[in-house]
């Protein structure tokens, strides 16, 4: 079995970010989008990770990949609360339908 | 950590993440879409802990699993009248879709993999103690520390304005 190094997990991280990009505008669900917007910052953080440990040799990849989760709940949180509000003026989550600028 | 054991893993959790992040995406139903998403935060949580990141995937169970899959699956519950409703992209759109992902996954994967990283500083032999981690979050890390605790701070009270119910 071949070794496991930095390119695995860069190539990994790559296939994960182009599916999240892929969710991101093929799904109408806004939720949809909100998942994908969650795949491509684990992508992300697999990067951080992985050359924190085979790159620097330092634990410093860790502490921004804690900011990313970070950041990632609050945009989550956020993020459904706006939708809450879109399906209360639009009764759908269908984010086609949220076309006009009206309050 | 046995290097063998190490190799394993990783190709078993790659394999894990992979497919449910494949799963998130064919899916039509956006309970499934979110069901599959926690395998791929569960992967990649085992994917840290292969990598020595022991706290990050602790945080990454905790923050990810459990708190930010659970927002989003009542998120799917409060926005449909049925869990089952589906409007998906037209077929067209899927295709040019797909060939946008696979052409950024194979310029990203050549990129990434024909980049020199031969400045390597040496490898992480054994995952930094959490002590270490919590000691360099209060003094090199402060500032973002403290700017990420007034973030939460505003989207608390953003989320919660923003959701309130209607007068």
């Amino acid at each position: 079995m071949l070794a496991v190094g930095l390119n695995h997990y860069m190539v990994l991280s790559a296939l994960v970010f182009s599916l999240g990009i892929f969710c991101m505008v093929t799904k109408r669900n806004a939720i949809g989008i909100l998942i994908g917007v969650e795949l491509v910052l684990n992508s992300a953080n697999i990067n951080l990770v992985a050359f924190s440990r085979y790159q620097t040799g330092l634990g410093d990849g860790h502490i921004v990949a804690v900011f990313v989760i970070l950041l990632a709940a609050a945009e989550a949180a956020i993020g459904i609360a706006i939708f809450m509000n879109f399906y209360n003026t639009l009764q759908t989550i269908d984010v086609d339908r949220g076309d006009e600028l009206r309050g | 950590m046995n290097e063998a054991v190490e190799n394993l893993a990783f190709y078993v959790f790659a394999a894990l993440v992979l497919f449910s992040a494949l799963g998130v995406v064919i899916s039509k139903n956006i309970v499934r879409s979110a069901t599959c998403l926690l395998g791929t935060l569960g992967g990649v949580a085992a994917l840290y802990f292969v990598l020595h990141a022991n706290l990050l995937a602790a945080i990454q169970l905790i923050v990810y699993a459990g708190g930010t899959l659970i927002l989003i699956v009542f998120g799917v519950m409060l926005t449909s009248k049925s869990p089952w409703v589906q409007f998906g992209a037209s077929r067209g759109q899927i295709a040019a879709a797909a060939l946008v992902a696979v052409l950024m996954a194979i310029g990203l994967c050549t990129l990434m993999l024909s980049a020199d990283w031969s400045h390597s500083s040496g490898m992480l032999a054994e995952s930094p103690k959490v002590a270490t981690v919590g000691k360099s979050l209060l003094t090199d890390y402060l500032v973002p520390f403290e700017a990420a605790s007034v973030l939460l701070l505003v989207v608390m009270i953003g989320a919660a304005y923003l959701a309130r119910p209607e007068k």
